[in-house]
C-alpha cells in the first residue's frame, strides 16, 4: 500500500514535468509535434478551450509575505477520449488550439500504453528545446559577466 | 431647469473614421505586424503590460498599434480588456532566487555570488544616435561564455546572516492578502496592497517620487542592493489536479533597495529596504517603486512623515495612469451647462463688484469734499 503511494507520487510528478513542457511549448511547435506523433483529435471537450486570468503572486521582499502584483492571460481546456481518459491544460497566453491539443496530449500520457510514445515523440523534443534555449540564454548572459581586476600600485 | 442636448453621432462616426485612416497613415508603407513590435519594440510592450497590469505581449502589442503609440491610451485598452475576462485563481507565489537571470547587478557588493551580469542593458553605451539602424544592418549573434551554474543569491541574505539588514517584509499571519481589484483602496493600506498599487503605478509618477526622495524630500539613504532581470515559473493550484500546474514563464524585474536607517523609537540602527516588482524588463521602474515603497514606509519605521512621497494617500491616489488620464482629460467633454451656470454667477459677482466700487467711489468723493 505503501509502495503504491510512492508510484503515485512519482506518477503525478513525471506527469507534473510533462505538463509543463506543453504549457511551455510554443504553439507551432506543438501543433508540429503532435501531427508528427500522430495524434488524432477524437477528443470530446468537457470544457473550454476557454481564456481567463490569473493574479500573479510576488512576495515582499522576495520572501516574505505575498502580494498580487498583476495579471495574465491564461487559456485553458479538459477533454475526455473515446477510452475514458480525462486530460487538462492550463497556458499561459491566449492559444485555444494549444490548450486543446496539449489536454489531449496530457489524456494520452495517462494512458500507460500511450505513454512512452507521448513522451518520446512529444515531450522529450520539447524539453530538449527548452533546455537548449535556457543554455543559450545562460551563456550570452554570463559572457556580460564582470571580472574585476585589481591594479596594484607602488612598491610594497 | 435640465435641457438634454442631443447630436454629433455623424461627427462623432466620421472621426473615428477618419482616426483609423490616421492610425494606419500613408498606405504605401507597410503596415506595422504585431509580431514585429512585440520583438522590436519589447520595452515599450513591457512597460504597457506593467501598467495595463495584465502579461500578455501580443494584445500590449495590439494595444500599442491601436493607440497610435500612445502608450497611456494602450495601457487604457489593456486595463479594459481585462476586464471582460474571467478569474481563474492566483498564482503561487513567484521565487525570484529560482529565475532564469539575464541581468543582474547590484552597487552594494562586488563580489556576490553568482556576480555582476550586465546582461542586455543600455548603461554604458554612449548614448549617440545610430544612424545605421534606419536601414537594417546586420546584427551579429551574442557572445556566449560558459555559465558556471553558481546559484544566485539574493543579495537580502547575504547581509541577513549578520542582522543588519530587516527581514523579508512579513505581514500578520491572519493576514488575508489584499487585492486591490476586487476591493476598494481604503487608507491606510496594507504593504501587500500598496506594493499592488506600485507595480501597477506610472512609471513616471514614481519616477519623478522617487527623485523627490534623493533630493532630499523624505530623504532614505539608498543602495541598490540587487536588481535582477529574467523568467520565473507561474504555478497555479487548481481542483481537478493534485499538483500545482505550470501556467509557463514570465519575464519580470526585481529591485531590492538597501537603506541606511540610523533607528528610531520602533527600529534599532540597520539596513531597512525597499522592494520593487515590475512585469518585464522595467528598471527604471522597479528601482522608482522599491525608493517609494520605502519612503512609504516611514510610518512603520517611526520616521516622521514630512514629504510627498512619504504620503500614502497622496502616492497611491495619484498613481494610476489610467484614473488620472480619465479625470484630467474628462475636462475637454461637454460642460456646457456647467459653464452656463458658472458664467451666470461670475456676471452676477462682476456687477455687484462694480455697484460696490461706486458706492465706495461716491461715499469717498463725498468725504473729501
Amino acid at each position: 500500500m505503501k509502495m503504491d503511494r510512492r508510484q503515485e507520487r512519482e506518477m503525478e510528478a513525471q506527469r507534473k514535468v510533462a505538463m509543463a513542457a506543453l504549457a511551455m511549448a510554443p504553439g507551432d511547435e506543438l501543433k508540429r509535434l503532435c501531427a508528427a506523433a500522430g495524434v488524432i483529435d477524437e477528443a470530446e471537450l468537457l470544457r473550454g478551450p476557454e481564456t481567463g486570468l490569473v493574479s500573479v503572486r510576488g512576495r515582499i521582499g522576495g520572501g516574505g509575505a505575498p502580494f498580487n502584483f498583476g495579471e495574465a492571460t491564461v487559456t485553458r481546456a479538459t477533454v475526455r477520449l473515446p477510452s475514458g481518459e480525462i486530460g487538462h491544460a492550463y497556458a499561459l497566453g491566449r492559444d485555444k488550439q494549444k490548450a486543446r491539443l496539449s489536454a489531449i496530449a496530457d489524456a494520452l500520457w495517462q494512458n500507460p500504453e500511450r505513454r512512452a510514445d507521448i513522451e518520446d515523440k512529444i515531450i522529450a523534443p520539447l524539453r530538449a528545446a527548452q533546455a537548449q534555449a535556457d543554455a543559450t540564454s545562460r551563456a550570452e548572459t554570463a559572457a556580460t559577466k564582470v571580472d574585476f581586476f585589481t591594479m596594484v600600485r607602488g612598491e610594497d | 431647469m435640465y435641457v438634454a442636448v442631443k447630436g454629433g453621432e455623424a461627427a462623432i462616426a466620421n472621426a473615428h473614421r477618419l482616426l483609423a485612416d490616421r492610425r494606419r497613415g500613408d498606405r504605401s508603407v507597410p503596415a506595422l505586424r504585431v509580431d514585429q513590435i512585440v520583438e522590436q519594440l519589447a520595452l515599450g510592450i513591457d512597460r504597457v503590460m506593467a501598467e495595463g497590469s495584465l502579461y500578455d505581449r501580443e494584445l500590449a502589442a495590439l494595444a500599442v498599434v491601436q493607440s497610435r503609440g500612445d502608450l497611456i491610451e494602450a495601457i487604457f485598452l489593456v486595463r479594459a480588456y481585462r476586464t471582460t475576462l474571467p478569474r481563474f485563481g492566483y498564482t503561487r507565489p513567484i521565487d525570484t532566487a529560482a529565475m532564469q537571470v539575464e541581468r543582474r547587478v547590484s552597487a552594494t557588493y562586488k563580489d556576490l555570488p553568482g556576480g555582476q551580469l550586465l546582461g542586455p542593458t543600455f548603461d554604458y553605451t554612449h548614448r549617440l544616435l545610430d544612424p545605421q539602424l534606419a536601414g537594417d544592418p546586420e546584427v551579429v549573434e551574442p557572445e556566449q561564455r560558459e555559465a558556471d551554474g553558481q546559484r544566485m543569491t539574493r543579495v537580502s541574505e547575504i547581509l541577513a546572516h549578520e542582522g543588519l539588514i530587516e527581514a523579508d517584509g512579513e505581514l500578520p499571519e491572519d493576514h488575508l492578502t489584499g487585492d486591490i481589484t476586487r476591493e476598494p483602496l481604503e487608507f491606510p493600506l496594507a504593504r501587500d496592497s500598496r506594493l499592488q498599487a506600485l507595480s501597477r503605478g506610472d512609471e513616471g509618477f514614481l519616477l519623478a517620487l522617487g527623485y523627490s526622495t534623493q533630493r532630499g524630500y523624505g530623504r532614505s539613504h539608498p543602495f541598490v542592493g540587487e536588481v535582477r532581470i529574467g523568467e520565473v515559473e507561474l504555478e497555479l493550484d487548481v481542483p481537478e489536479l493534485p499538483f500545482p500546474i505550470t501556467l509557463g514563464r514570465i519575464r519580470v524585474t526585481e529591485c531590492q533597495m538597501v537603506n541606511q536607517f540610523k533607528g528610531s523609537a520602533k527600529a534599532p540602527p540597520q539596513f531597512t529596504r525597499g522592494y520593487g516588482l515590475v512585469f518585464g524588463q522595467s528598471e527604471r521602474k522597479a528601482m522608482a517603486m522599491s525608493l517609494c515603497d520605502r519612503a512609504l514606509r516611514a510610518g512603520e519605521l517611526g520616521e516622521d512623515v514630512t514629504a510627498p512621497a512619504q504620503d500614502e494617500e497622496f502616492v497611491i491616489s495619484h498613481s494610476d495612469n489610467v484614473q488620472a488620464t480619465g479625470f484630467v482629460e474628462h475636462l475637454k467633454l461637454p460642460h456646457y451647462v456647467d459653464f452656463q451656470a458658472e458664467l451666470d454667477l461670475v456676471r452676477r459677482m462682476r456687477s455687484e463688484h462694480e455697484k460696490r466700487n461706486q458706492t465706495n467711489e461716491t461715499e469717498r468723493r463725498e468725504a473729501a469734499e
